[in-house]
């Protein structure tokens, strides 16, 4: 338990002392003087920050929302229908969450590069997305094959189309399904967003908080209380939407990849 | 009324429709940069141009000490990182599922470092071991454990060491978290009728919750070897690989050739161990799945 907070404490605490106090030898546990003042401070150290932190927010968000435009149909699919190749290919899916990406790194660099590519947002957007497919397509199957088939049979029977079947019985059901899956999306894409960034962009203004934040670690002394007062706000929105959402998405996540 | 029902249930090129989307975004962004890695492999590409070169960079790559020494040191790496998570997983479980008060908060407590992104926890990392003003090098000065400031990431062996533990902080959470979802899983009546016959906590713990979760235990320590083996940001962070190459590991080595150097040709042969590589784990992993799921349908 220690060992698992004590970074997120130290952290904390590094944030609220003074610079000189961190930098003092030989090495104090106290400060005195304990302020907020790096958080004020920081935005004039890293003068990008706001742009770090827009770009981390709207990555996630493109990236989380376009998974799921791939994954609904697909999810639905497995849920719903017997096809050949059905069971395989979601063995596939699951093989594929363990390649890393560092794998396919060079073809993909190669492509962006020729076609020009490189350092935009869209580097960092495409490959996320195939990376997050294949446990959202799980994890939503399982929410898809809880609706009851029947309703949707008795509905088909007294004439409803596919459409109105979509509309009025599997939207509002799966709902809570698609906040969850959603939620990991957006969560799995935030998290990754580092390998790819550093590899597929050097533009600042397209860097999400943890390459940036990374890039500044690099050059000048590192005024460590503010990149820990930075590192905290970076960290903060995921772990609220977790503290609030903890229980769905770790009884989802488990009962995918256990049970099966 | 049957026939109907039938046209709603069995038209697979619906089936198909649906999934056609995701199928080919996959097949673009995941299956053709595999074989293009391989087909690269076997050339010298780098941003000039390329020539096919046969099997050289294999040669080369195979006959160089370095490269086997980065290999055998990814699989020590790899050894200590999954069995550290395991035991501490197994502990903080068995802790975790006992009766004690405001288990609730601390089962949400062990999850951050799971759920912050990698990348941000390691900046933490990397000043907790800050040889001069880290906490660690301060309580070790302070009790006289280190005589003066100690770089815990500037030497070899302590690198190695602190790269180790950084990724078991990553990865313990959620070996944790399975573990615990196994044994809460495990029937009370098991624990009930040998409590009646007076069995003490330790036998419950190893005749019953062990048995009992060892499917999970063992897909556990498959999936956390992959995950470990893949492990990229961690070392990236904190050490670079370094110090001179003391924590190099596969898949640092691979980035390193490629996007370091844009030697891409050397890069894809060394990218092309890694994905053998993880191919016989997943194929483990997958032919386990597959026994456990027979073994849960047939009872």
């Amino acid at each position: 338990m220690i060992f698992i907070l004590l970074p997120f404490v130290e952290m904390f605490y590094a944030s609220l002392r003074p610079l000189d106090h961190l930098f003092r030898s030989p090495y104090q546990f106290y400060s005195d003087d304990l302020s907020f003042w790096a958080y004020r401070e920081m935005w004039n150290t890293v003068p990008m920050l706001p742009r770090y932190i827009f770009n981390s927010f709207f990555l996630a968000s493109v990236t989380s929302i376009i998974t799921l435009l791939f994954v609904i149909p697909a999810a639905y699919a497995y849920a719903r229908f017997k096809f050949p190749f059905k069971n395989s290919s979601l063995y596939i899916l699951l093989a594929i969450n363990m390649f890393s990406g560092a794998v396919l790194l060079i073809p993909l660099y190669k492509v962006l590069r020729t076609f020009g590519l490189l350092n935009t947002y869209q580097a960092m957007i495409v490959p996320g997305v195939a990376f997050l497919i294949p446990t959202s397509i799980w994890l939503l199957k399982s929410y898809f094959a809880k609706i009851p088939i029947d309703l949707e049979e008795a509905a088909f029977v007294d004439g409803a189309s596919r459409v109105q079947i979509l509309r009025h019985i599997i939207a509002p059901l799966s709902t809570p399904g698609l906040v969850v899956v959603g939620i990991y999306a957006f969560i799995g894409s935030y998290a990754q967003q580092f390998l790819f960034a550093i590899t597929f962009n050097q533009k600042k203004e397209y860097m999400p908080i943890p390459s940036g934040l990374y890039e500044f670690i690099g050059y000048t002394t590192v005024k460590w209380n503010e990149m820990m007062a930075a590192s905290l706000v970076g960290i903060a929105p995921v772990l609220i939407i977790f503290l609030f959402l903890q229980k769905y998405i770790v009884a989802g996540l488990t009962s995918g990849a256990v049970k099966n | 009324m049957k026939q109907k029902l039938k046209s709603y249930n069995a038209q697979t090129y619906i089936a198909y429709a649906l999934i056609a989307p995701a199928a080919i975004y996959i097949i673009l962004i995941v299956a053709w940069p595999l074989l293009e890695t391989i087909r690269l492999s076997f050339t010298n590409s780098s941003l000039a141009g390329e020539d096919y070169v046969g099997l050289e960079n294999y040669q080369k790559m195979f006959s160089s000490k370095k490269f086997n020494g980065i290999v055998s040191r990814t699989f020590i790496w790899m050894f200590f990182s999954v069995s550290l998570k395991l035991i501490i997983g197994l502990i903080g479980a068995v802790l975790l599922n006992a009766n004690l008060k405001g288990r609730s908060i601390f089962r949400v407590l062990v999850m951050p470092p799971w759920v912050v992104p990698i990348a941000i926890g390691m900046l933490g990392w990397l000043w907790l071991y800050n040889g001069y003003f880290g906490i660690i090098a301060g309580v070790g000065m302070r009790t006289g454990i280190l005589d003066g400031p100690f770089g815990f990431l500037a030497y070899k062996q302590s690198a190695f060491i602190s790269t180790i533990i950084a990724d078991v902080w990553v990865g313990t959470p959620m070996v944790t978290v399975f573990f615990l979802a196994a044994m809460q899983g495990v029937p009370r009546d098991l624990y009930e009728a040998a409590y009646c016959d007076g069995a003490s906590r330790w036998d419950r713990f190893f005749k019953i919750t062990l048995p009992q979760i060892t499917p999970v235990i063992i897909t556990m320590s498959l999936l956390s070897a992959i995950w470990t083996f893949n492990s990229f940001e961690i070392i990236w962070i904190l050490t670079e690989g370094g110090p001179r190459g003391a924590t190099t590991t596969l898949i640092i080595d691979t980035y390193k050739q490629a996007l370091g150097n844009y030697k891409f040709g050397r890069g894809a042969a060394r990218a092309v161990v890694v994905m053998i590589l993880l191919m016989l784990f997943a194929g483990f992993y997958l032919a386990l799945l597959a026994r456990i799921n027979r073994k849960i349908s047939h009872g």
